[in-house]
């Protein structure tokens, strides 16, 4: 395998983990809080078809990924409404924004645009650019950091440096603010937070939005930055694979980095090698396509290691003495 | 116990907390009715009252989980509406409840600040923090690591975690509820120091118990509660514990159990050498030898935690252990590979699992239901090969839930909607009356009312005067020492002696359960 390919593996990598990243953080805040979110996904798909169409409409990808983060807050919403307000189950309010997702972007789609449930195809502004970082041109020449730096750091969308920013981020937030603090706590043991006369609901409806605007950049990248438009189906279980991306980094933000960039180069090879030769045998396209989905049952039957989800993950807050 | 002032300038000023009419009423259960007392400042006040007398939704009242329908409180003589914990925070009232509130994987610094952080940022939160906290070590006993994992530390100190937070959110009254449910006596003496140490420093503290013994210690007044009214406020010197049982109850209690001397028979059940490791790989029992003789009932002291609940398990066939264990002569298996809790029960053992909810009950069953499991595969309750006889079955719960006075007696109710009091009383009924050879029992008092404790202790004495075995567990040593006629104490999976309930007291056996052997007494065992 020569340094050209391991680059070109690396920079699809990087593009491929973007999504998974932000569904993977937008778990993460809504776990830690407590309320377990199986509609990552469903929230994914509806901002991937919203981005998508409003940047075509208004040929601006930034407001398309303001309506993708819109679309996906009002779902969240909707989450937090079922298993917060209303003490609901929050795998089945999760199961049923799937569903919704699933089922209304096609209808939308179809109605707006006549074209079997997709969008037409964005360019120009539409989508968003690549940016190429400083010096990106000069060290290209320079053996192996040159490649590293110019073709896989650089010249991605802007989107995956928010991405990349965000894990830091996230990890400030959680554990050197108040606010990290109290969400933690809430996920821990609400009781605790109640008593100490913080609001436990209030404390798990920031969570559920904050997690709705992750999951909106997370899908507006999709449609707007990864691909050209917005396709049926298209977050194709990146929110069941982040939830597995979640466990596997036990709620932490930069183990969360590494966990999706695992998941990222598996679908890079697939991509790269539809058939890998191994000598003896040839994995059919099918196998390697079908990677990260075996990787997911692997961790979510346990083969990771002990991984404690959050205590109160789960359970409505009901006051009692 | 020093009587306090009363009143002259004591009386004259505004009581921290005044209650005036408060009334509360969940569905047609009316919990607190009409409520009036005033807490003076600067003392300790218990209030006492059975289970289900409306004690803790009164403190939930005036801690802002509950609104009251009805009446207003006065905190330092300002009418106050407490809406929330915040309201109640606000206005200097701190809770230490009977389940912690506390996170467990959180360091003691980081629970302390929770909710009174003091700015968006943690880091100055937590030297403030920290400094205060070493300051209020120093003022009252109150030393806890700040840096230490909560879930690391033992209960005493989790408890003082709880009394730091209400510290730290400048409380100026504390209420505690049920405080030493969970703690070695010496840790209970270590909390009643403190408390007294609060007080001297002009706090004022509420003291919910039912422990007559702790309110006769160590407060100034003492209210008592029964059936959501609050019946008398007395001076803690003018009274006595017949005469708070009698106000608690409504009627006189026999707080000492009558019994005559045990006759000790053949033994019953002989255990050596068992040992227990647990799923953890923990070892819970370390090696212990029991014998117990038919006729007399061997109580097990101890804190909660050391093995006590393992012990019983084992016995009962609900968890594999190694050793040896005979019962009526014949040979128990231990590694449960052939036995198992049902052939425990046809060997003429029975259990009353000291968590009645956990395994005692089905609490969505109805009553008739649960008088029969663990026996319900028994052929006088089968109809035929396949079907089971119900009408039987209600029959004889019927008769059982008479016999043991369970309140009320309507066998179709879930077990959920009995009290715990009548809740235990299903289970012993179920138990007892299958008069087995060995009654394995735990806890058996534990969240039980007066009224049923006296009937529940009356019963186990019954069955032992049959020329029955019981191996009695509990975490009450005073029940240990009026039910006993030996008592073993278990620390950390052994056992640490024997001695004889006419020959020990309290102070004796709190040594042995905090480990502490022959006359190296180290102070503190928390």
């Amino acid at each position: 395998m020569d340094l050209a390919t391991i680059v070109q593996i690396l920079e699809s990598t990087l593009r491929l983990a973007t999504p998974l990243l932000f569904t993977c953080l937008a778990g993460l805040f809504s776990e830690r809080a407590g309320i377990f979110d199986i509609g990552l996904e469903g929230k994914l798909l509806v901002a991937a078809f919203f981005s998508a169409a409003f940047a075509f409409y208004t040929g601006s990808a930034w407001l398309g990924l303001l309506a993708g983060i819109a679309a996906s807050v009002v779902f969240a919403l909707i989450h937090g409404f079922a298993s917060i307000t209303f003490r609901g189950n929050q795998l089945i309010s999760g199961v049923a924004i799937n569903f919704l997702a699933a089922g209304m972007t096609v209808v939308v789609a179809q109605s707006l645009f006549h074209q079997g449930g997709r969008t037409p195809p964005l360019s120009g502004n539409a989508r968003f650019e690549r940016i190429d970082l400083p010096f990106a041109d000069a060290l290209r020449d320079v053996p192996v950091i040159g490649p590293l730096y110019s073709n896989v750091l650089s010249g991605n969308s802007v989107l995956v440096y928010l991405g990349l920013l965000a894990v830091p981020l996230t990890w400030w937030v959680l554990y050197r603010t108040r606010f990290g603090l109290r969400l933690r706590a809430v996920g821990e043991n609400p009781a605790a937070v109640d008593t100490a006369g913080v609001s436990v609901v209030r404390m798990r409806y920031y969570a559920v939005i904050i997690a709705g605007v992750l999951c909106g950049i997370g899908g507006a990248y999709l449609s707007t930055s990864l691909a050209a438009g917005f396709v049926k189906d298209m977050s194709a279980g990146r929110g069941y694979i982040a939830l597995a991306a979640l466990i596997f980094a036990k709620w932490r933000p930069w183990q969360s980095l590494v966990a999706v960039l695992l998941f990222g180069m598996l679908e890079a090879i697939a991509n790269r090698w539809p058939n890998l030769d191994l000598g003896l045998i040839t994995l059919p396209n099918q196998f390697m396509a079908a990677l990260p989905y075996i990787l997911t049952v692997v961790i979510l039957a346990g083969f990771v290691g002990k991984a404690i989800p959050p205590r109160a993950g789960g359970e409505p807050y009901v006051k009692e003495r | 116990m020093i009587a306090d002032v009363t009143g002259g300038a004591a009386a004259d000023a505004a009581p921290a907390i005044e209650l005036r009419g408060i009334s509360k009423a969940f569905g047609p259960v009316q919990a607190n009715k009409d409520i009036n007392i005033r807490v003076r400042k600067g003392t300790i006040h218990g209030i006492i009252g059975e289970n289900g007398a409306g004690k803790s939704t009164l403190m939930s009242i005036l801690y802002g989980f509950y609104r009251s329908d009805s009446g207003e409180v006065l905190i330092d003589g300002k009418p106050t509406q407490i809406t929330d914990s915040l309201a109640a925070i606000r206005a200097g009232i701190g809770m230490v409840f009977q389940h912690f509130k506390l996170v467990e994987n959180f360091t003691v610094l980081e629970n302390v600040i929770l909710g009174a952080e003091g700015g968006a940022l943690l880091q100055p939160s937590k030297a403030r923090a920290r400094k205060l906290l070493t300051q209020l070590a120093d003022d009252y006993e109150l030393s806890v690591d700040p840096d230490a994992v909560v879930e690391d530390l033992n209960v005493g100190h989790q408890q003082r975690v709880e009394i730091l937070k209400a510290l730290y959110r400048q409380a100026n009254i504390l209420i505690l509820d049920e405080p030493t449910g969970v703690l070695t006596p010496a840790e209970a003496d270590h909390l009643f120091r403190i408390l007294r140490g609060l007080k001297e420093q002009g706090k004022t503290i509420i003291l919910i118990t039912h422990k007559l013994r702790e309110i006769m210690e160590v407060t100034d007044e003492v209210s008592v509660m029964r059936r959501g009214e609050m019946v008398a406020t007395v001076n803690t010197a003018d009274t006595n514990p017949s005469e708070l049982a009698e106000l608690m109850v409504g009627r006189k209690v026999l707080l000492d159990v009558q019994k005559t001397p045990a006759q000790p028979g053949e033994v019953v059940v002989s255990v050596r050498n068992l040992q227990v490791i647990d799923r953890h790989g923990v070892e819970r029992l370390r090696g212990i030898d029991l014998d117990v003789r038919a006729g007399e009932i061997l109580g097990i002291a101890g804190v909660a935690g050391n093995g006590q609940s393992q012990l019983l398990e084992v016995l009962a066939g609900m968890m594999p252990g190694t050793g040896t264990m005979t019962m009526n002569g014949k040979d128990m298996d231990l590694s449960l590979r052939r036995d198992n809790a049902r052939t425990r029960r046809e060997d003429s053992i029975a259990h009353v699992h000291e968590d009645r909810h956990r395994c005692g009950l089905i609490l969505d069953f109805m009553a008739w239901e649960n008088v029969a499991f663990g026996y319900h595969d028994r052929p006088e309750y089968q109809k035929n090969a396949l079907l089971m006889d119900n009408a039987a079955i209600l029959e004889d719960a019927k008769g059982k839930i008479e016999r043991f006075d369970v309140r009320p007696p309507n066998p179709m109710l879930t077990a959920e909607s009995f009290s715990g009091g009548n809740q235990q009383k299903i289970v012993l009924a179920r138990e007892i009356e299958r008069n087995p050879d060995l009654l394995l029992v735990g806890q058996p008092t534990r969240g039980v009312d007066i009224g049923a404790i006296e009937f529940i202790h009356k019963r186990l004495i019954e069955l032992r005067d049959q020329g029955k075995a019981i191996l009695l567990v509990s975490v009450e040593l005073d029940e240990i020492l009026s039910l006993s006629d030996r008592i073993v104490v278990m620390f950390d999976g052994k056992i640490m002696g024997e001695r004889d309930p006419e020959q020990t007291n309290a102070q004796e056996l709190g040594l042995l359960m905090a480990g502490v052997v022959g006359d190296s007494v180290t102070g503190d065992a928390a």
